[in-house]
């Protein structure tokens, strides 16, 4: 498999750490219920198909969300993290 | 019809004419008592104690695909219950135990083999954990043994023991693990079951739940709606599709990992080892293929196939290991979808509908927990309770802070 960073063009998958699905965009506030850090940290959508999820590029290290397809390993798009606005706090 | 010897005999001076077909095929009833979902090893295992050990009666299985068509036939067949953590190892030992009962128990040949399983200690460091492991095991009434170089240069002359980097300086052995024949432990469960009145519903797959002030009133299937006082899912692979269908998002992610055979050899490995130094297991099939595999790929998929980079992780940790199955050649490699849970263990609980349970989340160590997971889940189904060595596996635990992290990765599915 080879994915599209956005800085440095295709690459081979071994160049890349996982992370996960992209949930983790979405931190909940410090003083949220423990309900939601359990939903941020633990549970997952976990599609057969498209999902979008993290890949950290090492050689530029950049956070990559990859629109990927967990079925057929198509990948539809990949997009830095930073360009998303907000993103990793 | 039981097995014996006698019968195999009888058989065999009558052209073998005898044999009946193992299981019925019945079309589903309206409805059931309790319907198990997935006719793998864990649900035929549920079916077959629910009917056996707890007396219950109208159960179904729902099977997509055929019987034993997922995991139980794809795995590496290692049984073993060698674990540290005090949610676990007592539950695995259970299931031990199962194993060395089992084909009396169900009257099959499941060929459970307990030749022994060793772990590579390469390090300091390395033999003060599987020490402490060793003792959690003792302490939980499995066995375990602490054998040094020379013990296991008795066994494995041909490994790599002056490796530079990753000299072999001892193992921990667990004798009464070993291998069984995966299919056939499908099978005999399946077998069991149908003996007992169970309906295995075959090409049956379930497309959504019924569900009316907060409890489950049966399953839309592909072959027409089936009534069902409880429900119990055991489809570890595709649990977050199967419990989508009750609105619930589930603490797991779907993992492909990978498995090997190679090529038939002379008998050289006589047990199970596990490389400590790198990821990697094998065993020696009774063909003779060696039969190993390493880490799951790493990123979430639902495809039954691998990818280039852990193949060549495994290879290179097979060749650290033991240079001399460089010339073999590789027959087959395939890949199966796990259930990757956030901590690395399994879940055997009810859920927030009603009559719905859940049993899933095994990781890439399902295999050798299926007749306990079975038993438990059966205990659970039948008495609403939780087994004792199954109390741990909740759903709940992760909201509460009691993980049960064998390798203290924390909640990253692809590390454990």
């Amino acid at each position: 498999m080879r994915i599209p960073c956005p800085h440095c063009g295709t690459r081979d998958r071994r160049e890349f750490y996982y992370y996960g699905a992209d949930d983790y965009l979405r931190r909940p506030a410090a003083d949220a219920a423990p309900a939601a850090w359990d939903a941020y940290l633990h549970l997952r959508d976990n599609p057969a198909g498209r999902l979008r999820d993290l890949w950290y590029h090492e050689p530029c290290g950049s956070w990559i969300a990859v629109d990927r397809d967990t079925v057929s390993h198509d990948i539809h798009g990949a997009v830095a993290v930073a360009d998303l606005g907000g993103g990793r706090t | 019809m039981r097995y014996s010897g006698l019968r195999v005999i009888a058989e065999a001076l009558t052209g073998h004419k005898g044999w009946k077909p193992v299981w019925r095929d019945p079309a589903p009833q309206p409805d059931y008592d309790i319907v198990i979902v997935g006719g793998g090893g864990h649900g035929l295992a549920t079916a077959y104690y629910l009917a056996k050990e707890f007396g219950q009666k109208r159960i179904a299985v729902l099977e997509k695909g055929w019987l034993g068509s997922g995991n139980v036939g794809r795995n590496t067949t290692i049984i073993r219950s060698n674990y540290l953590l005090d949610g676990n190892e007592p539950f695995y030992e259970f299931s031990l135990r199962l194993w060395e009962g089992l084909e009396q128990d169900f009257n099959y040949n499941a060929m459970v083999s307990q030749r022994g399983i060793i772990n590579l200690i390469h390090t300091d460091a390395q033999r003060d954990a599987f020490t402490r492991r060793g003792n959690a095991m003792i302490l939980n009434g499995a066995d375990a043994e602490l054998l040094d170089q020379a013990q296991v240069r008795a066994m494995y002359p041909f490994l790599n023991f002056d490796n530079a980097r990753f000299p072999i300086k001892g193992a921990l052995m667990q004798r009464r693990g070993g291998t069984v024949r995966h299919d056939a432990v499908a099978w005999g469960y399946a077998r069991g079951a149908d003996s007992r009145g169970v309906d295995l519903i075959q090409n049956c797959e379930v497309t959504g739940m019924r569900i009316a002030g907060g409890r489950i009133l049966g399953l839309e299937t592909t072959r027409g709606f089936i009534g069902a006082r409880k429900v119990g899912v055991a489809v570890a692979g595709s649990s977050s599709r199967v419990m989508a269908h009750a609105g619930l998002r589930l603490p797991i992610e779907s993992h492909a990992l990978q498995a090997f055979v190679s090529e038939g050899l002379k008998p050289f490995i006589d047990g199970v080892m596990t490389f400590g130094a790198g990821h990697f297991y094998v065993s020696q099939s009774d063909k003779g293929g060696l039969v190993f595999g390493g880490d799951i790929d790493g990123y979430n998929s639902y495809a039954a196939r691998g990818n280039l980079p852990v193949i060549e992780d495994v290879a290179e940790g097979g060749m650290a290991l033991m240079p001399a199955i460089g010339r073999a050649r590789l027959l087959r490699i395939w890949g199966g979808i796990m259930d990757m849970s956030m901590d690395g263990s399994p879940i055997i609980d009810r859920t927030p509908v009603e009559g719905l349970y859940f049993n899933g989340g095994w990781c890439y160590g399902g295999f050798k927990a299926t007749p306990a997971s079975g038993w438990c889940f059966a205990h659970l189904l039948a008495r609403d309770e939780p087994h004792p060595t199954a109390r741990a596996y909740r759903f709940d635990r992760f909201l509460r802070g009691l993980m049960i992290d064998e390798k203290g990765q924390g909640a990253q599915p692809n590390l454990h």
